[in-house]
């Protein structure tokens, strides 16, 4: 009777409609505390540099001078650790996923004019 | 005699996920013997930790495997925490044992749609693969990561799990756990399984335990070997026994690993019940020293993480003994004698996973 077992599961199935998601017409909702990518508050922080210190994929690279904070998107793994060791808690992880990019970039935030 | 010819099987072959290849010397549908060769995607990972300090290999470890990759992670923390005297809060050991059980259901579940799909049974590969992304969602929402949990670290785990959430898990968890057994009976009971499974790719007790197997192959052949009942990260807290079965074959095998599912779903509802609030990490300093073994349960089987430590942030050696290469000489006895159409079934009843193999 093994076959009438299965045929539960077709028919039910067939009656729930599809558990895929319609993306993109539906937006993808991301669970809270999703690791997406790092995202910087550029007002908030000292260059202090320890995050580039820590980060397991060398994917940050800060400046004293001139003050700025890159990161290599494609390097980063989203693990967090930035995140914990920044002492001025101006790091946060976003639940989205960087963008898809089709070149290798970095991004580059720079505190010149807030600097100045 | 008939002639002798060598069937090349892999590295890319339609049910293998990963490349592992076997030279299958054939007479006439018959394969009499199987000569393997793997180092296809070796990655260097163990001499990694001469340049990577002991606190971040964490995140390598983790990626020695893309299935079983938390309790990669916990066990070379486990070993470090073993070097450094490091006494773990009950409430992190806990959430490692959630952990842990919640990576063997995936990890089954996505081993039942792979060997479904080996013998052509589509459907149950999209069921059984449907069922694994409500657990991996319970995974992501509980680590942030689906696949990668980065929840492990040195001295603790990272995340808590609030009362709240764990009760909303546990509600899902009760329905999950039904839909599973469910699907499980049906994949069991169907005719075409049983004689796709039964009695092909036996493996005698005796030699189970000579050629070195390890987890649901050396179960499945009547062996109660599991590292869990070592009682490892509190598993000695919560009422555990290994799950075996006595005919050795792919069907036992099989079994096995769905009897473990519904073992773990027991497994986390306990450890739930006797969670109290608490600490979930100590503070590490310094630098590790010595040697250690450190044993595992992942859901392949045991895996052996040997660590030497000189003091300094710098690991002198690592060394990875996954379940998968354990179990590489064992496929090799059951292969030979066997028909060339059960070849992926035998080999997929192993539950592969090459790219932790070679590291
Ligand atoms: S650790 Fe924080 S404050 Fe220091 S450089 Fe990095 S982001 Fe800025
Ligand atoms: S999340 Fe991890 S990998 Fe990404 S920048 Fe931060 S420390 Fe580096």
């Amino acid at each position: 009777m093994s076959f009438m077992g299965f045929s539960k599961v077709v028919l039910k199935n067939l009656f729930t409609g599809p558990v895929t998601e319609r993306y993109p017409f539906v937006p993808k909702v991301y669970p809270q505390g999703a690791r997406g990518s790092v995202n910087i508050e550029l007002e908030k922080c000292i260059f202090c540099g320890i995050c580039q210190k820590k980060c397991p994929t060398a994917a940050i690279a800060v400046t004293k001078e001139p003050k700025s904070w890159e990161i290599d998107r494609l390097r980063c793994i989203s693990c967090n650790y930035c995140v914990e060791v920044c002492p001025k808690k101006c790091l946060a992880l976003d639940t989205k996923y960087a963008p898809v990019s089709t070149a290798r970039s970095k991004d580059m935030f720079k505190a010149v004019q807030s600097a100045g | 005699m008939s002639e002798r010819t060598i069937i090349p099987f892999g590295p890319q072959h339609p049910v293998l996920p990963e490349p592992i290849h076997l030279d299958l010397v054939v007479e006439d549908e018959k394969v009499i013997e199987a000569i393997p060769s793997i180092g296809f995607i070796h990655r260097g990972l163990e001499r990694l930790v001469e340049k990577k300090d002991y606190v971040d290999y964490v995140y390598v470890a983790e990626r020695i495997c893309g299935i079983c990759s938390f309790i990669h992670g916990l066990t070379y923390c486990m070993a470090i925490e073993e070097l450094m005297k490091v006494q773990v809060p009950d409430r992190a050991q806990y959430l490692r044992i959630i952990w842990s059980e919640l990576s063997r259901i995936h990890s089954h579940l996505l081993w039942l749609g792979l060997t479904a799909d080996s013998f052509g049974f589509e459907s149950m590969f999209m069921q059984s693969w449907r069922l694994r992304e409500q657990i991996l969602d319970i995974i992501e929402e509980t680590t942030g990561g689906r696949v990668i949990f980065g929840s492990a670290k040195i001295g603790g785990v990272r995340r808590d799990i609030s009362s709240v959430k764990m009760d909303e898990i546990m509600k899902k968890m009760n329905v999950y756990r039904k839909d599973i057994a469910q699907l499980c009976e049906q994949f069991m009971k169907d005719q075409t399984v049983k004689h796709r499974m039964q009695g092909v790719g036996l493996l005698s007790r005796a030699d189970a335990i000579s050629l070195g197997a390890v987890g649901p192959m050396l179960r499945g052949s009547g062996i109660a070997q599991d590292i869990r009942s070592t009682g490892y990260s509190g598993y000695d807290r919560i009422g555990f026994t290994p799950v075996t079965e006595t005919a050795g074959d792919c069907y036992a095998r099989c079994m096995v690993r769905m009897r473990e599912m519904d073992a773990s779903f027991v497994m986390i509802e306990q450890c739930v019940g006797k969670m109290t609030d608490g600490p979930i990490e100590v503070k590490v300093t310094g630098n590790p020293a010595g040697e250690f073994f450190m044993r595992s349960e992942q859901p392949r089987g045991e895996a052996i993480y040997y660590a030497k430590a000189n003091g300094t942030k710098f690991l002198s050696r690592l060394r990875v003994r996954t379940p998968t290469f354990a179990n590489i000489p064992p496929l090799l006895a059951t292969l030979a004698g066997c028909q060339l159409a059960d070849v992926p079934v035998i080999v997929l009843t192993i539950d592969p996973c090459i790219s932790c193999a070679e590291r």
